[in-house]
């Protein structure tokens, strides 16, 4: 017998289209609503049809939020799945399914327990019903609660009337009742902790987070062209739109896209991109019409491996230098990078408030493996999001680039106060009409370039620490990674190694210098030439004294950040 | 009605004008004066948004708001704007390089959108700003210092290429014609939907063909058409010489604004709204159940 404790990662793994989407979602849902701890992440191809797509799951007892590398329970849906996965594969790993799936060279190396699942949807009347028996199975391995899932199909298949209700119910307490005779069997135990709170907790997605946040933060403009993966955001919105009446366009070009939301600002609006690498080098002419002009802007960059059109659906951080330095000429921008997707949400609304007090572009930086992440979470905290707006109501002599001390000059919308305001991509003077003149040229050189990147950074968001902050190693990280390095510690469990999590990328505060001050410093990312690192020796000349670094378009796991920390500290 | 004089702009910026004496720009701006005091606008509630060149150098030289942009991005812009704020006049202006070449593709995706803005595009059949390369309006056989040859490429049709799109407002005017353009004009920008007005100017500096004697003997004013006509309309707009001016085609339908679900039920401008927390945490309870 295979026993699984605390934690189990389950892997679907079979063709696009081939419905392991299906599988993932009642799953995730329904052993959720049976109190376990569920986190799921995909990889997949990109193709419409065919290849290979996985899905990992984990189900526990303690909250879990990291993909790990271990395949507990693997069930194939077709051949090529096990050679697909051959490296996550152990000794334990046990495989449930149908025997043509399997690949004879595997079989001495797991352990195999046949599941005919095509006979048995064959039996409940089509193999249309395999999806949901698989679902069943691997919900009664861990004894969920199998009126839930019942509820649940009736809601998913309702539609589709009473017959296909009954049938899929049918399915899934055939696959349901072998589950839990595979547990009495004692072919598998699993003893994970059910933990009634769960149940009332909130299952989320990267995706759904940014997209939420923005609609929380006041987003009420959504302009984009599809690019994977960060059209989710505007799948989501779009199909919200009518809730929150707000306004979501699919345009031209991205472009066009960034122009829109550049626009929707400059009337009063807040408007936000979603948009991946590609998409994103496309829009630098406007992001320094941005700058230039003081507009504010939010940009949500899902990144995915570059150059070109790269690895379209698989991830990487390679985009942080693309974010910091896309554009001509000199201005700031506020770079962030959510590590949770609570975190996600909080920051996607509260990038809307920088963009309209700093009036400069703030870029949200995810990627593949962020967005297409989901677990449980008790809530977001909807008192703690604040809409602040920083429009002022303009008089006769308005003037929209006034100098200031801070580099911030207040800001009026057309058609609200009694002046006119003329906004200008090209140097202007204090009203924002054209200028030459060289001293002016200077002023508004140094407001943009200087003084308000100063007031940025002076308000920047610290790093979180994880551990204590007298530990001698300390990892630094940004972004996506942020779950994968906590797991990785905690099962490390050392007390001389802590963790410094960057959510605000750029422009980095002076303080953290002092943080890092003595410490020998392990920089993860997921890109090759380790652009964070290189941002924290250019910006506060800290340097960096080993890089662990992952680019093959997969997340870090767990494994693997715990092997190569203790490689550092041995 | 109101005094043009209102839509003079007194800012120190706007008393150097760097349009080039006896340039068709000059005439542009007044009769955008014109029209916007008989339509009794005011300058709080108008917006100009332009691209780059000596045309959308506008804003800065009329009592409006107004927002110089980039290359070819005052429609997305002003799309943008309007759907923002629908109570203002939003006015896309710049040359024909600006709307035609670096923008045509915003062009063609905001006549299918139909935002309800004036596209008013400044065609002096040549690039000003940049010294006098071809545009894609310029005519075959004309030498310029990068078509040294002569073009040979066919001109761009603005008027077949709106009429084909089924745009919503189609019209062409030469400035030349100040009583008329500002009629035409107005109509623009009472028109509920996209409007698009080709504005013939000549270019001193760089278009030694097409001079104001040489609009006034190649141009003629259509009488009797009927703009609800689109057959028709497309047979006016491919006539070449002489060009027919006056409005050739209207399909009145309804505009993005309209149709965007932001403002189905309430009517108040994207600025003065909160967001639906409510609604955001109806979802929130929806992902705690399935
Ligand atoms: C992206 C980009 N490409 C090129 C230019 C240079 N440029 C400025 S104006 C212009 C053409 C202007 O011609 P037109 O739009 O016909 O306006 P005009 O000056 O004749 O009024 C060009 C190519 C630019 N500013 N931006
Ligand atoms: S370059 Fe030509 S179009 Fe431009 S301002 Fe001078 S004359 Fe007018």
């Amino acid at each position: 017998m295979v026993e699984f404790k605390e934690d189990v990662s389950i892997v679907l793994g079979g063709a696009a289209g081939q419905g392991i989407q299906t599988v993932e979602e009642i799953l995730t849902r329904v052993l959720k609503l049976s109190g376990y701890n569920v986190y799921a992440n995909k990889e997949y191809m990109s193709r419409v049809r065919g290849g290979i797509n996985t899905t990992e799951i984990r189900i526990s007892s303690k909250k879990v939020r990291a993909f790990v590398k271990r395949i507990d329970i693997l069930i194939p849906f077709k051949r090529g799945v096990l050679p697909w996965v051959e490296k996550r594969l152990t000794e334990n790993t046990v495989v449930l399914g149908e025997r043509e799936n399997v690949e004879e060279e595997y079989l001495s190396k797991i352990n195999f327990v046949e599941v005919p699942l095509n006979d048995m949807a064959k039996d409940v009347g089509s193999s249309l019903y395999l999806n949901t028996i698989a679902a069943g199975l691997v919900v009664g391995l861990f004894h969920g609660d199998f009126e839930v899932l019942k509820e649940y199909l009736r809601k998913r298949f309702g539609s589709k009337g009473e017959e296909v209700v009954s049938k899929n119910i049918e399915a899934a307490k055939k696959g349901y009742d072998l589950g839990i005779k595979l547990c009495e069997e004692k072919t598998i135990g699993i003893d994970i902790k059910k933990d009634e709170k769960v149940r009332k907790e909130v299952l989320l997605s990267g995706t759904e987070a940014v997209a939420l946040g923005a609609v929380a933060g006041g987003m009420n403009f959504l302009s984009f062209y599809p690019m994977s993966p960060s059209t989710g955001v505007a799948v989501f919105s779009a199909q919200h739109a009518e809730d929150f009446e707000i306004i979501v366009e699919q345009v031209e070009d991205e472009i066009s896209a960034i122009n829109m939301a550049i626009g929707a600002w400059f009337a009063g609006a807040r408007g936000m991109v979603t948009t991946s690498g590609g998409g994103f080098a496309l829009m630098s002419e406007a992001l320094s019409l941005a700058g230039m002009a003081e507009n504010p802007v939010v940009i949500h960059l899902a990144q995915r491996p570059g150059p070109a059109t790269g690895l379209p659906t698989r991830t990487m951080q390679g985009d942080l230098n693309l974010a910091l330095y896309s554009g001509h000429g000199e201005f700031p921008r506020i770079i962030l990078a959510p590590g949770s997707i609570e975190e996600a949400f909080y920051l996607t609304a509260e990038a809307f408030n920088l963009a309209d007090r700093d009036q400069v572009p703030v870029i949200i930086l995810t990627d593949q493996y962020f967005v297409d992440t989901y677990y449980n979470l008790p809530d977001v905290d909807l008192g703690k999001i604040k809409v602040e707006k920083h429009i002022v109501e303009t008089d006769k002599d308005y003037k929209r680039y006034k100098l200031t001390e801070d580099g911030i000059s207040p800001r009026g919308i057309p058609g609200y106060g009694e002046g006119v305001l003329i906004a200008n991509g090209n140097e202007h003077d204090e009203w924002g009409d054209i200028t030459e003149d060289e001293e002016l040229s200077r002023l508004m050189q140094e407001k943009r370039a200087i003084k308000k990147l100063e007031t940025i950074r002076k308000n920047a968001m610290m790093p979180e620490l994880v551990g204590k902050d007298d530990a001698k190693y300390m990892i630094v990280a940004w972004g996506s990674t942020y779950h994968v390095i906590r797991e990785a510690l905690e099962t490390l469990g050392r007390e001389d190694v802590a963790f410094m999590h960057f959510k605000w990328v750029y422009p980095l505060p002076e303080k953290v210098k002092e943080l890092l001050e003595g410490k020998f410093l392990i920089d993860i990312e997921q890109n090759v030439t380790a652009q964070f690192a290189e941002l924290l020796k250019k910006e506060l000349g800290v340097e960096i004294h080993h890089r662990v670094l992952k680019y093959d378009g997969r997340p870090f796991s767990v494994e693997e950040v715990v092997e190569a920390i203790k490689g550092v500290l041995e | 009605m109101i005094s043009p004089l209102v839509f003079e702009p007194e800012r120190p910026g706007s008393k150097d004008i760097a349009w080039c004496p006896g340039c068709g720009n000059f005439g542009i701006r007044n009769i955008l004066k014109s029209a916007f005091a008989e339509l009794n606008l005011r300058s709080q509630d108008v917006v100009i948004i332009s691209g780059i060149g000596q045309a959308a150098k506008m804003p800065h030289y009329i009592n409006v708001n107004g927002y110089h942009t980039l290359h070819g991005r005052a429609i997305p812009i002003a799309t943008a704007v309007k759907a923002a704020n629908p109570s203002l006049t939003v006015i896309a202006e710049g040359g024909d390089g600006d709307m035609y070449a670096e923008g045509g593709n915003h062009l063609i995706h905001a006549i299918r959108r139909n935002p309800d803005i004036t596209v008013l595009v400044h065609d002096n059949q040549i690039y000003g700003l940049t010294k006098g390369q071809a545009s894609p309006t310029t005519m075959p056989g004309v030498k310029t210092p990068t078509q040294p040859w002569g073009v040979f490429e066919e001109p761009f049709n603005p008027i077949a290429l709106a009429i084909a799109l089924d745009a919503s407002f189609v019209a062409r005017t030469f400035m030349g014609y100040f009583k008329e353009s500002v009629e035409i004009l107005k109509k623009a920008i009472q028109h509920k939907g996209l409007a698009i007005v080709d504005i013939f100017h000549p270019c001193v500096s760089f278009n030694k063909v097409n001079t104001y004697e040489w609009y006034r003997e190649h141009t003629y004013w259509m009488k009797g058409h009927d703009p609800y006509d689109r057959e028709e309309a497309f047979k006016r707009a491919i006539e070449s010489d002489p060009l027919p001016l006056g409005i050739f085609y209207i399909h009145e339908k309804p505009t993005f604004e309209e149709q965007v679900p932001a403002y189905k039920k309430d009517k108040t401008p994207l600025w003065q709204r909160k967001p639906k927390i409510e609604e955001i945490k109806k979802i929130l309870e929806a992902k705690r159940a399935f």
